[in-house]
């Protein structure tokens, strides 16, 4: 296939079509004998065109079983989350123009959770710590008639982790994580922290209590490998440090 | 196959789902089952707000909120919906905070309010600040917030469940309809497990569908790639109508080629579209609110502009739209995810150049006609008993022929709290009703038949060809010539889609299978849509035709309701009936801003 597109995209920073070579780990259970292995696919790609848009080539014009999560293609649904290159990434978010070219994208699952199928992983055990920090409101008392007030200060205080699509990058990035799946994992942490330090909310003392466990946030050994994966920019390896202060000080 | 019983059972997880079964699940046993896990849900891309006349900075009223979405509709909406949508938005604002919503505030500590397009003081003065909102991703604030109270309150999900049959106890299909008053009542669902291919019957007093979009019907689009209106769907082929699916709404600001939601936000804080020249040509269009006019219009705007030969680049085929003006600190602050996608899809810096827009399909004001207790017709008269339908699926009708910027989220939230609320009040009254023998039946044929066709039609090659049509023949301008070819090449796709066939014949995860069911769905739709734009010869809200530009309020002042009916033929036909507005207070006028 060459570009034939008149898109406005295509005109934007003008850069012309050229072939990309996608090296997938694949996995299929309903083999006969279901063992991974790699496979190879070249397809004509265009300068605006994200990791996702040449997977959506390769399921749709070669073959259709190749087989991974998506939804919203801009960033925002979470769903997309895999290893490419070695680093884990969303697809959706990542330009084909910004990767080297010369050799194979290598786009592998995420590591440190079951594999399903080929890029897909049974995201359970993910979910499961994220339930375990308590991720919702805790309020006391009676429900006020209006909005409670917060300072425009105090709002600050946890907007950076509210920013969390749960996509799994920043746990599936841990070493720690891929050698003990127990480790709640820093999306948990994340969330923790976005209750902790939410001047309305009155479950901290629990939810430190949850995160002091043997499994919990002295488990961090301060890589950055999460702040290097999240895809929406959440400085989460200094959210795992202030939940770390806030259980030694009690200060939140 | 296994079978499931509830009370309850919620079709998706977005917005309205969820807000639903935090209702429903504290009043009788209930189900959501999502072809998503939550979280991934669409509701999260939404970004600018949520209108509500809290009047936390300045002077407002729910009553001046009902004008602005009946005018913004293009007098298309049903009144008495939208008064109970403006009145109870308030509460449903509050009930977000309460739940821990983190809304950005003003200094005082209330939560801070900004400007929305077709928002205004006073019945069109000069735009309100009425948008509540979390910087620029206030969706995402939402779904989070409405998937931790689920969390909290322990709501049992089945997710990456794709719901593919819906069971009345009355077959609606066949061209002799029921008497009117006769009992219809919804017996459950028939659903697809995409992690072991297994097939589950779900038995419910009550049925919620709360499905979403289906902007996959067009190519460029803000829509997520499962928006492929299965709930609708659904309805259409068990006989149910669509209402009003013929206005479909097109967001002027994606980013150009792309389709990527840029937010009226950017121009509710300031930003302004402008042409190859560098005017600011909506000073011609709406010489009173300018940028902030109603989407239809400003989308309109724009691509005129361009037909007029003033659009930008080199192929002067997108307006830009201009940042630069605003202080830097106040776009990061305000306007955070959208500047980024500036930069991350465009390679653009918005602080320094504009950006390429054009309109992007973004939302489907029609949908399952409901009541405005959620109650889903099957006739102007006649609801289906224990059958409700919230949100983007649903056509109340709030939004008319043009929904207003943020009254989406509002729609999720309010609606979707009634329809959780009815639902649960429903099954507390009802008994289950029984279920017809081999209730899977069609669901698994229709699967088998997909997945062991060999060397058909390919989906892929389907779909884009439905797209591009889409977008070229029924987007912001249409004639009848663009209509009828439409028409006539979905009506062709219909034949070919018969003998579809797929890849993978595996039972794991098979979303080469799924998507080849979505794309029977999309085709479904967008002959709704042509067959509806076809018939409705005048313009009105987002349904332009350039052979009738005028409203005629004479003619069409009415609700189209859309049902599917067999033919002597392997198809079924699309045959079109009104139903009447509901109008209170306001009178049709011309629509000026």
């Amino acid at each position: 296939m060459t570009a034939t597109t008149t898109s406005p995209a295509a005109s934007v920073g003008e850069v012309p079509s050229f072939d990309v070579t996608l090296r997938f780990r694949r996995f299929d259970p309903d083999a006969a004998n279901p063992e991974p292995f790699w496979q190879e696919f070249t397809v004509t790609a265009h300068g605006t065109d994200r990791v996702l848009d040449a997977m959506h080539k390769v399921k749709w014009e070669l073959d259709g079983t190749l087989t991974f999560r998506r939804s919203c293609a801009h960033g925002i649904c979470g769903s997309d989350a895999m290893r490419i290159n070695g680093r884990n990434r969303l697809a959706c978010k990542t330009l084909l123009k910004d990767l080297d070219l010369s050799k194979p994208i290598v786009i592998e699952p995420i590591k440190g959770l079951p594999v399903v199928k080929d890029l897909v992983v049974d995201m359970e055990p993910f979910f499961a710590s994220y339930r375990e920090v308590m991720p919702f409101l805790i309020a006391q008392g009676n429900t006020p008639s209006k909005e409670r007030r917060q300072s425009p200060e105090d709002r600050a205080r946890y907007d950076d982790t509210t920013k969390c699509i749960l996509c799994a990058a920043c746990t599936t990035s841990c070493p720690v994580f891929w050698t003990d799946g127990q480790y709640f994992g820093p999306a948990a942490i994340v969330n923790a922290h976005r209750f902790i330090f939410d001047s309305r909310d009155e479950g901290a003392a629990q939810r430190l209590e949850v995160l002091n466990d043997k499994e919990g946030v002295w488990r961090c050994r301060t890589t950055f490998n999460c702040t290097d994966a999240c895809p929406r920019g959440i400085e989460v390896t200094k959210a795992i440090a202030e939940v770390k202060r806030a259980m030694i000080t009690r200060a939140f | 196959m296994q079978t499931h019983t509830y009370d309850v059972v919620i079709v998706g997880a977005g917005g309205a789902g969820m807000r639903a079964a935090l209702e429903s699940s504290t009043r009788a046993r209930t189900a959501v089952l999502s072809k998503l896990y939550p979280t991934r849900s669409h509701t999260g891309a939404a970004q600018g707000g949520m209108c509500a006349a809290l009047a936390n900075v300045e002077e407002d009223n729910w009553e001046w909120h009902t004008f602005d979405t009946v005018k913004g509709g293009d007098y298309l909406v049903d009144q008495d919906a939208a008064e109970i949508m403006a009145k109870e938005a308030i509460d449903a604002v509050l009930d977000l905070e309460k739940m821990g919503l983190p809304f950005n505030r003003t200094p005082d500590g209330l939560i801070d309010q900004r400007r929305f397009g077709g928002h205004t003081r006073n019945h069109g003065e000069a735009a309100v600040r009425r948008a509540c909102y979390a910087a620029d991703r206030t969706g995402h604030m939402i779904l989070q917030t409405l998937y931790q109270q689920c969390v909290k309150n322990e709501v049992e999900f089945y997710n990456e469940f794709y719901v593919l049959d819906l069971l009345l106890d009355t077959d609606l299909r066949e061209a002799k309809r029921p008497r009117k008053g006769a009992e219809v009542t919804v017996v459950g669902v028939v659903a697809y497990e995409l992690g072991t291919g297994e097939i589950h019957v779900f038995r419910a007093k009550s049925v919620i569908l709360a499905t979403g979009g289906a902007g996959k019907i067009f190519k460029t689009t803000s829509n997520a790639h499962t928006l492929t209106g299965d709930g609708m769907a659904l309805a259409l082929r068990r006989g149910l109508p669509l209402e009003d699916m013929e206005f479909f709404q097109f967001h002027p600001t994606g980013l150009a080629g792309l389709g990527i939601l840029l937010s009226e936000a950017a121009r509710g804080e300031g930003a302004i579209l402008r042409n190859s020249e560098g005017e600011r040509f909506m000073e011609r269009y709406a010489p009173t609110i300018k940028d902030l006019a109603p989407r239809d219009i400003v989308a309109r705007s724009m691509a005129n502009e361009v037909r007029e030969g003033r659009g930008a680049g080199p192929h002067k085929d997108y307006v830009l739209l201009d940042l630069t003006h605003l202080e830097p600190e106040h776009i990061e602050a305000k306007l955070p995810d959208i500047t980024e996608f500036a930069r991350t899809y465009l390679g653009i810096e918005p602080f320094t150049d504009p950006i390429p827009v054009y309109p992007t399909a973004h939302y489907a004001m029609g949908g399952v006609p409901t009541t405005i207790n959620t109650e889903v017709l099957r006739s102007n008269t006649d609801v289906v008993g224990g059958l409700f339908a919230a949100g983007e699926c649903a056509c109340v009708s709030v939004h008319g022929s043009n929904r207003l910027g943020t009254n989406s989220l509002l729609d999720i939230n309010v609606f979707g709290k009634r329809a959780g609320v009815a639902a649960a009040a429903y099954a507390n009254e009802h008994e289950l009703v029984e279920l017809p023998e081999d209730p899977a039946a069609e669901v698994v044929a229709e699967l088998d038949r997909i997945r062991t066709a060999e060397g058909g039609e390919n989906v892929a090659e389907l779909r884009r060809t439905l797209q591009e049509t889409m977008d070229a023949d029924a987007q912001v301008f249409r004639t009848e010539e663009s209509l009828t070819r439409a028409l006539g090449t979905i009506d062709d796709l219909r034949r070919r889609y018969r003998s579809v066939s797929v890849q993978d014949k595996g039972r794991t995860f098979n979303t080469d299978l799924l998507e080849a069911v979505e794309l029977g769905f999309l085709l479904d739709l967008a002959r709704v849509v042509v067959v509806g734009a076809l018939a409705r010869q005048e313009s009105r809200g987002g349904h332009f035709r350039e052979d009738f530009p005028t409203r005629d309020d004479k003619g069409f002042m009415h609700h189209t309701m859309a049902y599917a009916r067999p033919t002597s033929g392997p198809d079924t036909e699309i045959r079109l009936e009104t139903r009447p507005v509901t109008v209170t207070r306001y009178q049709p006028m011309e629509r000026k801003y």
